[in-house]
């Protein structure tokens, strides 16, 4: 028996009010320091809440927006979640469809015998031309499925799949936001028949009735369109089609359909039977089954849910374009910085994985990793520690407001945490009002906020941990 | 004025293996470098009362050096002086003993060349920002104009045509070569022979890829304490006969006297360190030496300007195997910084290291070890030309 064993998601903090750019609702939208790879650590760890990370030997990215043409995005996730050294890792993109493509891939391995728990992570922040109807349309988040065969939430009942050559929405290597043909030849000729051939065949292949599903979570290119399909198939759009969340959220991409997917599994109950389509260039249909098991994953994690609740609103257009890269920042001299990537790889078990040191002369956490004690001087007498979903407080902080960043104020805490250690980090989402002494934070993946330049020059992203209030 | 000969002794010594160090970091190299040290000396990191750390771009302040060691808010200083930086801060160390401030302090200095994309750049960063209009050539043109006029004013002398001359210098980078196989912690090894100097490909004339010294990083300290202190942790500590260094003040290229056939920072660094040291004869009393080999005219005009040969008279001795582990003086008995590689900061420190080991007996492969030394000299020399800065120290047993 192959399927879910736990699931997360990411959604980032901050809604554009979408009555800035003439729509209606929310949008979810990446703050300036998060990208598709910092919203799927986001996303993986709070699907991993409470797994043995041990245990998991497969871990695969799903996203259309990968920073790099030629480098692995999953592996940075991998580190990031504290994953094993011999876990599989690869990139599943380009496509919309990447999320159940990676989802499909890591049941067939389960079930084949080549992994045995395979972390499928999806996770989009599509460019979207300012005033464009993409722009209204888009959202940005993540979704984290673990897959197994053991204590399984949700086993998959059956798949089908079907193609679609057609140009309807794209992005070519050179291009920087999404393009899209003619809507009504968009969805006439490439959605809805797609969906229909996708869905139906799979009915028709297993003997499924519309009745049968509790629930059916389709990817929707707008918040019509999929209440249409399932309309047109035979399921009541009100009680059995899975809110496609476009006035909270918008369209999330490659993470769409799973993201979706968590939202109806936070409501769904054993025994529920639950039909999963995606969309681009054809159609990925599953069925999906719940089990008991759904019960002992709901609880301990922020979920679709705790993420949707958790927000701040931003009606600040420019500084939404600035944050996407559309608007150029002023070009005051900035801070100087040298990359090496032979320091960053010595590094990475600090900066990507949230790794200090715990003496095994004295106990005494440290960070970063030391090879002296900085307690009792001992040498050479470390073992790894591992800082990942530990809560801390501030012990001291400050707000400088004029080293040039995408944001100002820049916050620099010293953070305390539970269970020994201390690091010196950046702040993200500081509420100025808020921010004090003692506040209790946590820890989140981001990219290094001080040195854009040095990404732009060397073409390559930084990582680094910050600290962030609780986000509940 | 007064002088620091016999004042100050170094009673251990670390180094690490030099080479393309991947997975090693700043404070790795200050920790595995300082602790062979202490448990060379036999003494606790904290018996240590001072520091002083050098790196050119291996960290600002002396707190790479106290962060990796966890130093309990000893005053550390960061020395940079280029090429002669590992020196320096050795120099530095020792007056800071020989004030009679402290007892027992420690030289560090380390190098990360391999950091950087593809190692010591081409041009190297200025601290801060500057107007870009001062003149700056690569460093194998700092060394090569010297190379260039030794040639021309000795062609006729020598009957030297281009090939011929290359020869020459390839004898020193063959002798270099063979010491390092000797080595086990320097980072090339390889024998070669004069062909093969000859077979490859040019960096700057007259050097080809064998002329010019290596790329690496590495690290190196020593332990720097009283005689009298030092009487007590062992017999065989060394002492300091002199520490020299000299400042070029750009003489060289704007009057036109200088001729580029010498370095004038060498000459006055050894005048200033034989005249402490009470040294008449160099070619005679220093047993053993290490030069600053960064390419190899440097180490040839250097045996000039250091008296090891009468001026113009280096390239008889080279080919007469003067300065070989056989010969009468030998020089880079480790080889120099052909094998090492030129961690800039690490570099004196690492020379001394094996000055410290020969005149002790203890060399870590006895085919290298020199019988019997009495006096070691250490030399560097750094920066641009006519702003060179040379080193000069000389250590010897005690009595």
């Amino acid at each position: 028996m192959v399927g879910i064993t736990s699931y997360g998601v990411y959604v980032p903090l901050f809604r554009l009010d979408r009555q800035v750019i003439g729509g209606r609702g929310e949008k979810a939208i990446c703050n300036f320091d998060e990208d598709s790879i910092t919203m799927a650590v986001a996303a993986a760890n709070d699907c991993l809440n409470g797994t043995d990370r041990e245990t998991v030997d497969g871990l695969y990215l799903a996203t259309t927006t990968s920073l790099y043409k030629e480098h692995l995005g999953a592996t940075t996730v991998a580190m990031a979640t504290d994953l094993r050294q011999n876990t599989y890792t690869t990139d599943f993109g380009n496509s919309l469809r990447a999320g159940t493509a990676a989802l499909k891939a890591a049941i067939d391995a389960v079930q084949a015998g080549s992994a045995k728990k395979v972390l499928v992570t999806a996770s989009d922040c599509r460019p979207s031309a300012p005033g464009s109807a993409l722009e209204q349309n888009f959202g940005d988040g993540a979704a984290a499925l673990l897959i197994g065969d053991t204590d399984v939430a949700v086993t998959i009942e059956g798949s089908y799949s079907v193609y679609n050559e057609i140009i309807d929405v794209w992005r070519n290597n050179t291009d920087t936001f999404v393009r899209s043909w003619e809507d009504r030849f968009a969805v006439e000729q490439g959605y809805l028949p797609t969906m229909y051939e996708a869905v139906s065949g799979l009915m028709q292949k297993y003997n499924y009735k519309p009745a049968d599903f509790a629930k059916v979570v389709f990817y929707t290119p707008d918040a019509r369109r999929g209440a249409e399909v399932a309309r047109r198939l035979g399921f009541d759009a009100k009680t059995q089609l899975q809110n496609p969340l476009f006035d909270v959220m918008g369209n999330t991409g490659a993470a769409f359909p799973l993201m979706l997917l968590v939202a109806a599994l936070e409501e769904a109950k054993a025994g529920d039977l639950i039909l999963l389509a995606s969309y681009g260039n054809g159609g990925d249909a599953l069925a999906l089954k719940v089990n008991e098991p759904i019960e002992k994953i709901r609880n301990n994690r922020l979920g679709m849910k705790g993420h949707l609740t958790s927000k701040r609103i931003m009606t600040d257009y420019l500084k939404y374009l600035r944050w996407r890269g559309i608007v150029p920042l002023d070009k005051t001299p900035g801070p100087v910085a040298t990359y090496s990537a032979v320091a960053a790889k010595r590094e990475y078990n600090q900066s990507i994985s949230i790794h200090g040191s715990k003496c095994k002369a004295c106990g005494y956490v440290q960070y970063p990793p030391q090879r002296v004690c900085t307690k009792c001087h001992a040498k050479d007498q470390m073992e790894p520690y591992s800082f990942l979903g530990k809560k801390g407080k501030i012990v001291t902080y400050n707000l400088d407001y004029i080293t040039p960043r995408t944001e100002t104020p820049i916050a620099t805490t010293e953070v305390d945490f539970e269970g020994g250690g201390r690091i010196q980090c950046y702040m993200t989402e500081v509420d100025v009002d808020q921010i004090k002494v003692d506040l209790p934070v946590e820890m989140t993946f981001r990219r290094y906020p001080l040195w854009e330049e040095v990404s732009l020059r060397e073409g390559v992203y930084l990582y680094f941990w910050e600290s962030r209030p609780l986000r509940a | 004025m007064g002088s620091i000969r016999d004042k100050v002794a170094i009673v251990g010594m670390g180094c690490t293996k030099f080479g393309e160090l991947w997975d090693k970091s700043i404070p790795d190299l200050v920790v595995d470098s300082c602790y062979e040290a202490f448990e060379d000396a036999g003494i606790e990191p904290k018996d240590i009362q001072a520091a002083w750390y050098a790196s050119r771009e291996s960290g600002f302040t002396g707190a790479h050096l106290s962060r990796a060691l966890k130093t309990e808010y000893i005053p550390v200083t960061r020395v940079e002086n280029f090429c002669c930086g590992g020196q320096d801060v050795l120099r530095n160390t020792c007056y800071g003993v020989a004030s009679g401030v402290y007892d027992i302090a420690l030289a560090c200095g380390i190098e990360k060349t391999k950091d950087h994309h593809g190692g010591f750049g081409l041009f190297i960063q200025e601290p801060l920002d500057r107007g870009m209009t001062e003149w700056d050539i690569p460093p194998a043109s700092q060394f090569g104009q010297y190379a260039t006029s030794y040639y021309y004013h000795y062609r006729d002398y020598y009957g030297w045509d281009a090939e011929g001359f290359k020869r020459l210098l390839a004898l020193i980078d063959v002798k270099n070569h063979h010491n390092g196989m000797l080595t086990p912690k320097a980072h090339l090894h390889r024998e070669i022979t004069v062909e093969d100097v000859l077979k490859a490909r040019i960096i700057s004339w007259p050097f080809g890829l064998y002329d010019a010294c290596g790329m690496s990083d590495g690290g190196a300290a020593a332990i720097v304490t009283t005689p009298e202190i030092a009487k007590s942790i062992r017999k065989d500590y060394i002492l300091v006969k002199a520490q020299a260094l000299a400042a070029g003040a750009g003489q060289s290229t704007m009057q036109q006297e200088f001729d580029f056939l010498r370095f004038p920072e060498n000459v006055a660094a050894a005048k200033s360190a034989y005249k402490e040291a009470g040294i008449t004869n160099a070619r005679e009393e220093i047993s053993i030496a290490e030069f600053h080999d960064c390419f190899s005219t440097t180490e040839l005009i250097t045996y000039e300007d250091l008296e090891f040969s009468p001026r113009g008279k280096a390239p008889e001795d080279v080919q007469a195997g003067r300065f070989t582990l056989e010969g009468e003086q030998p020089v880079n008995t480790d080889g120099g910084l052909k094998c090492f590689g030129h961690p800039l900061s690490a570099s004196g420190l690492r020379m001394t290291y094996e000055i410290y080991k020969q005149l002790q007996g203890k060399v870590d492969n006895p085919e290298r070890q020199i019988k019997n030394p009495k006096l070691g000299l250490i030399h560097n020399i750094g920066g641009n030309v006519g702003i060179h800065m040379a080193a000069v120290t000389i250590y010897g047993l005690p009595e």
